[in-house]
Parts: C-alpha cells; structure tokens; sequence
C-alpha cells in the first residue's frame, strides 16, 4: 500500500512536469483584452487553474455532453450583438446591451473557488462585478423575492443540444437575497479578457458557494419575481441537484459521495470546503434552515 | 475467406488491433491530450472499452452463425480476455488513481453506491471467466459445465451498461445504444434456441460435440 502511495507521487510529479512541458495552449478562442480592471477582496491566494484548464474542460450541454466539446462546437456561438432583457418585479423594466453591461460599473477581478457537482473543481480569474448593481439599475419591487436566469438557445447555433438530454432553454434560479450577496457575481471575463464562448460569453453568473451549474451561463433574460423559478437540472431530478444546490460536503449526491473533491491539475483529492469555503460571507443567508432537506 | 479467418497471422493481426484503444490512450497521455481531468478521462476510456470489448465477444456466436463462418470462434477467447484486460485497467485506474489503495473507501463505494456495486460485480464476474478461458480449463471442467459458467458474461453485460446508466447525468443516449445491442445480442440467443429446439431431437448424434463452443 505504501509502495502504491510512493509509485503514485513519483508518478503524479512525473505526469505534471509532463504535462507542463507538452502543453500547447491554444488560444484560439481568448477574447478582448478587458481595461481597467481592480483587484478584489474576495479573490481568493490559492493557485489559479490554466487558462487552457477551464477553456477546455467544460460542461456546456447546448455545445456536447464532453468536457472536451464546447471548446471545439461553441465557436458557432455568436455573441454580439447581445442584449439581456430585465423584467418582471421591477420598476425600470429593460434590455441591456452587452456595451452598456460592460460600463455599468467597475470591472473587478475575483479570483474564485469553482465546484462542480460532480467532484471537481477549479480556480478562476473572472471578471465583473456585484450582480446587486446590475439589480439596483432596475429597482426591483416589494415583491420581487426570486431571481429567474434564462440562458440563450438556438437550435441552430447549438446542434449538439438535442443530444444532452436535458430540456432546453437552459434556466437557473436564486432567492433574491442570494442573488444581491456582494459576492454574487455579474461575470463578463475571466483573465483578463472577454469571456471566451465555452465558458458562458458573453455574459453569465458566477455564485461561487453553489454547485457550478448554478452559474447560468450567456445569459438572455434575467426576471425577478414571487415564486420560486424553475431550474434545469432540479426539475430533472430534484432529488440529486436541489434548487439551493449550495457546496456541502455533508450532503451527498445521492450517487456519488460530495465529501471530496478533484482540483484540476492536482492528483490527489481534496476535501470539499462547506459552502466551498465562503461560509463567512454566506452561511447567515441560511440559518435555521435545514440543509439536507433543502440541498 | 475462410482461410484468411484460419491463418495464424489474422490472429495475429486482431490481437495487435484489440490493443490499439490502449495505444491510442497512451498516444494521448504523451501528446497532452487527456483534458484537463486525466484520471477521469482513463477512467471512462478504459470502462467504455471493457463494455465494447464485451459487447465484441456477444457478437461472435450470432454472427458466426448468421455468416455461416464457424471459425469465427478462433477469435471469441481473444475478444474475452480483452473485455477482462480494459476491465482490469479500468478497476486499477479506479482504485489506484482515484482511490488511492484506500480499500476502506472502495469498500464504503461498493456497499452504497449502486452503480459502482453494479461495475464492481460485472468486473468480479470476468475474472473466472478469465482463469477458465484455456482449453485445459474447458476439458476440466466438461464442455456443459463450462458453457453455463461462461453464461455469466451476459450478467456482466447487462450489469455494465447499467453502471454506465447510472453514471450518467442526461445523456442517457450512450449508455442506452449499449444497453439496445445487449438486449438484441441477448434475444438473439433466446430466439435461436426456440428455433433450433424442434430439430433438437432430430438431429441429437450432431449436437453432443460443438456444445462447447455455444456461450
């Protein structure tokens, strides 16, 4: 057993060297370099995931249900000109273009924590900033209490999704003071540049204490209202993704264990941080509140 | 035809063929192209090439019988013992890679999680199979006696694609498309033998000799 253990580090430092050395980026699809972007107190030191890492391992079921697809498929994607449109419980109801999003305050950079539901995760750049200001611009009423997102869709530009086995548009929900937590973020780039397709141009959300496909990416529509909106994979199967879908170690997926998880370049696991480690910032959006039954 | 099927170098040439999945995997791992999440990538790699190979071994006894090419059995053992050797990267990679010799771990797995419970038994099941592959094997055993055991391969099979069904998140398609060709793979064997059932009795001096090449 400690031979394993031994022949696996030797084996793991080997791979990454490897790895490093025959590594060839390509960043075909790198965006617009972003200006003017500040440093945020809520990024995170721990070392930051390749660019190539999370511009090639994604879950963007509209481009393919392989990690590897959406780098190759989601070039079909065309993201401008773009607009978002805000309705519903609001008193300025809009459409916002993605020229107007860009300016609409200071870009910053967060350097996050990213969990997969499915055991792994990463450490990303993004750029953008507090979703609340984009909130504030729209004056949500008395009675807005949920956030809907609505992601784009378009058969033709996404010929892969109809064999994703989900329905689609894809749609995401957050309670609204969720989504109006200082680190909820409006996320318009990551590394210094525009967001490239795969990763959700050219805009999308980033909750960085949720399960990653919280995080709606190219976002079409954003509504505010009083009942609780339907989400993709909760409607799927409620019982293995939960509306809350909040990073918790103690909760398992009912077929896969949430105790550990897989950082991309690393070749052990890791535990798994509650609310993915924010629980200073977050853990009071939740008191009293049953985490296993509402997961 | 026939001949090409006998000749030891088409035998040769398979064996070389039934390695290049492994080849190609390591083809990848120099040329960096095993994603961002290797462990992962071997794992699925190697799993979705046991169920093939599996799959692979089925499909000898129908075709064999629907081409009328009986030498087909020359390769049924060789496509077999692939199944088991992706299997048994695809166990070592599980366990080695992603469990790290953590036996406690792998055991909690196997108890709880129903889809590893299913590999773990369609993996255990090759591995008698595998030990009594040779023909010393089949004389010990007696040809009727080491046709039911073989049979157990049709549990693996079915027990496979339903790990792989549990595995996924929604796309069901793949695993579904394996889980087809086993259903058709496994009527085909229960349709032939209503068929062949009636000449049965007719034909009995014929039937006691190849019984044993019939899993």
């Amino acid at each position: 057993m400690r031979d394993g253990l031994r022949l696996a580090t030797v084996a793991t430092v080997a791979g990454r060297e490897f790895w490093e050395l025959a590594s060839p980026s390509s960043h075909a699809l790198a965006g617009t370099k972003l200006g003017g972007v500040s440093k945020s107190p809520f990024s995170t030191t721990e070392k930051q995931n390749t660019y190539d890492d999370v511009t090639h391992y994604n879950n963007y079921y509209e481009f393919g249900v392989d990690k590897t697809e959406p780098a190759k498929n989601a070039q079909t994607l065309k993201t401008y000109p773009w607009t978002v449109a805000i309705e519903g419980e609001v008193n300025k109801p809009r459409q916002i273009t993605i020229d107007e999003i860009l300016k609409l305050a200071p870009l910053e950079e967060r350097i996050y924590r990213h969990r997969c539901v499915e055991a792994w995760s990463i450490v990303v750049p993004w750029i953008g900033y507090s979703f609340s200001a984009l909130a504030k611009l729209v004056e949500p009423t008395e009675q807005a209490k949920y956030v809907a997102f609505e992601t784009f869709y378009d058969r033709k530009q996404m010929p892969q999704a109809m064999y994703a086995g989900i329905d689609f548009p894809y749609v995401e929900g957050l309670r609204l003071d969720e989504a109006m937590n200082p680190l909820t973020l409006l996320c318009v780039g990551m590394y210094g540049e525009t967001l490239p397709n795969q990763d959700g141009a050219p805009v999308r959300m980033v909750i960085p204490w949720k399960y990653g496909f919280k995080s709606a990416k190219s976002l079409v529509k954003i509504r505010f209202q009083k009942e609780q909106p339907p989400a993709t994979w909760n409607r799927l199967a409620p019982d293995e993704y939960g509306f809350y879908a909040n990073v918790n170690p103690t909760v398992d997926h009912p077929r896969w264990s949430q105790a550990k998880e897989r950082r991309l370049g690393e070749f052990f696991k890791r535990e798994t941080l509650m609310f993915n480690g924010y629980s200073d910032q977050v853990a009071s959006l939740y008191t009293g509140m049953d985490l296993k039954k509402y997961h | 035809m026939r001949n090409l099927l006998i000749s030891r170098w088409t035998k040769a040439g398979a064996f070389l063929i039934c390695l290049l999945p492994l080849a190609f995997l390591s083809w990848r791992g120099l040329h960096n192209g095993l994603t961002a999440n290797p462990i992962e990538f071997i794992t699925h790699a190697t799993g979705d090439w046991t169920l093939r190979f599996i799959l692979f071994t089925l499909c000898v006894t129908p075709l064999r019988k629907l081409l009328r090419l009986p030498e087909l059995i020359r390769f049924r053992r060789m496509l077999g013992l692939f199944a088991f050797f992706y299997g048994c990267l695809h166990f070592t990679t599980y366990i080695w890679l992603d469990k790290f010799f953590d036996l406690k771990e792998v055991w909690k797995d196997v108890a709880k999680r129903p889809y590893i419970t299913l590999g773990f038994l369609a993996f255990v099941l090759l591995i008698p199979l595998a030990i009594t592959s040779t023909a010393g094997w089949i004389r010990r055993l007696g040809g009727r006696r080491w046709q039911l055991l073989h049979r157990a391969i049709y549990i693996s099979a079915v027990a496979g694609v339903i790990h792989y069904y549990w595995l996924v998140k929604s796309a069901v398609l793949r695993p579904l498309t394996y889980g087809a060709i086993v259903v058709v793979l496994l009527l085909w064997r229960l349709l032939e033998k209503s068929w062949s059932r009636p000449e049965a009795g007719r034909a009995s001096p014929a039937r006691s000799q190849p019984q044993k090449s019939q899993a």
